[in-house]
């Protein structure tokens, strides 16, 4: 217990390199994932056939693989990479861990998108047609904003995910709060409390995010609750 | 295309053992996802607060930390309250275990969630009839539940193996010999990290596809006699 205490501050700092992490490759994976999902909705074969060879890519391989053939794969590609001027970046693992996590989540979020696209009432598509709505007025008016709503659930799960699959970011040495744990651990010999404490900091995070998610979820169905029942009487007076 | 250079037999190796350790912590997994469906339709709170606890924490603490604490941590606490009552012993894991009973713990949690919807998607009028025609419960959960149970559940167990089989890729921190540890040997080996990856994901995609082709076998199988919508 007292190697819980005197380490606390540094898993600490740890959790917040893993949200930081997290943070950054969630809104980037996001931007990412708007025009992918657009793509792949498409009916152009020329558009929709590489969103879903990358969706498919990313979705259908390990996540570890991805960071590995990232990190370690860009070495092969070194003097290439100097030439451009890039090897700078591949050569930090922050930039790796964020790169991959952010490819991954854009391909995973393209697809709760894509599902949700599907699934906006078409009436609402063909009212917006008859009201003269160009392509993408339509998209932007009533489509995505319709989507958003209806993905939020599943997009939450997914951002759950993501920011516990950052704790992978230990292994090619980045100091999260798994790699704080990691090291600590190996120095300590205090090996389950440390594990069990970050364990600890993850569950309360992760509940923490989805219960934002809860929270915005709420505001953004305002307009499909069932409406409070009031009734005024004849002098004005309102009874809930 | 991709030239390994000779070690194409270690990532084929590593393919058998990544399967097997998919395939058995898929097996602990569907029991431990049984038992904790039962726990939480069960009307015994303690076994509802149980098996409660158990989605909980599985779903809020990531794989890694998890397999760590089984690896790592275990035989340590093991140790420590041996130490206490006296006894001098030292444990030592087998990773192939430590995979197999982690995973299985975790991907439990997901299967648990699978069967309890699919428990609740049978008719509650058949059951109530299977009583009325005097079946006891036993005989109502084989005859009745557990047949229907399998096919609601098929598909969400098919996503649980694709997700567990992507899964036993973090074993090879364990040193484990599956195929992303030995797409790592021979990256170290050839110095051709890009290529041993690469060939590894593709492996990986290839088993994902399998498994969506037999999965829509199975569930047509499933289906069968079953009149469509």
């Amino acid at each position: 217990m007292d190697a819980v205490l005197k380490y606390l501050p540094q898993m600490l700092e740890g959790a917040v390199t893993t949200i930081e992490i997290t943070v950054v490759s969630v809104a980037i994976g996001l931007v990412m994932a708007v025009p992918l999902a657009l793509l792949r909705v498409s009916k152009n074969p020329l558009l929709w056939m590489p969103a879903y060879g990358y969706i498919f890519y990313f979705r259908g391989t390990p996540l570890l693989v991805q960071i590995f053939l990232i990190y370690y794969g860009s070495g092969q590609f070194r003097e290439e990479l100097q030439m451009l001027g890039l090897w700078g970046f591949f050569h930090e693992a922050w930039f790796c861990a964020v790169l991959s996590l952010t490819l991954t989540t854009a391909g995973y979020t393209a697809e709760i998108l894509r599902g949700a696209i599907r699934s906006v009432p078409h009436g609402e598509v063909e009212a917006a047609r008859a009201c003269g709505m160009s392509h993408w007025l339509l998209y932007r008016r009533i489509i995505l904003p319709k989507a958003f709503r209806l993905a939020l659930p599943a997009y939450s799960n997914e951002v759950v995910f993501l920011f516990q699959a950052t704790s992978l970011v230990s292994i090619i040495s980045l100091m999260d709060l798994t790699g704080v744990a990691r090291v600590i651990a190996a120095r300590s010999f205090a090996i389950y409390e440390l594990y069990i404490t970050a364990g600890v900091i993850y569950l309360i995070i992760t509940y923490g995010i989805l219960f934002v998610f809860k929270k915005v979820e709420f505001r953004l169905t305002g307009h499909l609750r069932d409406r409070e029942h009031v009734e005024v009487t004849a002098d004005g007076a309102v009874i809930r | 295309m991709l030239d390994l250079r000779g070690y194409g037999w270690m990532l084929w190796e590593g393919v058998q053992l990544t399967l097997l350790v998919g395939v058995c912590a898929l097996m602990v997994a569907i029991a431990m996802g049984m038992i904790g469906a039962w726990g939480k339709l069960a009307h015994n709170p303690v076994a509802r607060l149980a098996a409660g606890t158990y989605t909980t924490v599985i779903r809020g603490v990531p794989e890694l930390l998890l397999l760590l604490i089984v690896y790592y941590g275990t035989p340590t606490l093991i140790q420590d309250v041996a130490t206490g009552l006296g006894y001098d012993i030292i444990i030592d894991v087998n990773p192939f275990i430590a995979g197999v009973a982690t995973l299985g713990f975790i991907y439990g949690a997901f299967s648990t969630e699978v069967f309890r919807g699919a428990i609740l998607a049978v008719p509650k009028g058949q059951i109530e009839a299977a009583y009325a025609a005097g079946m006891s419960r036993s005989q109502m959960v084989r005859r009745i539940l557990l047949p229907q149970v399998w096919r609601f559940a098929l598909p969400g167990l098919g996503n649980v193996w694709m997700v567990l089989m992507k899964a036993t890729a973090l074993i090879s921190v364990i040193q484990l010999p599956e195929l992303m540890r030995n797409a790592y040997l021979g990256a170290g080996n050839t110095k051709l990290p890009f290529t041993f990856y690469f060939a590894a994901s593709l492996i990986y995609l290839g088993i994902t596809i399998v498994s969506m082709l037999g999965q829509q076998r199975i569930e047509a199988w499933a289906r069968r006699g079953v009149r469509e919508a």
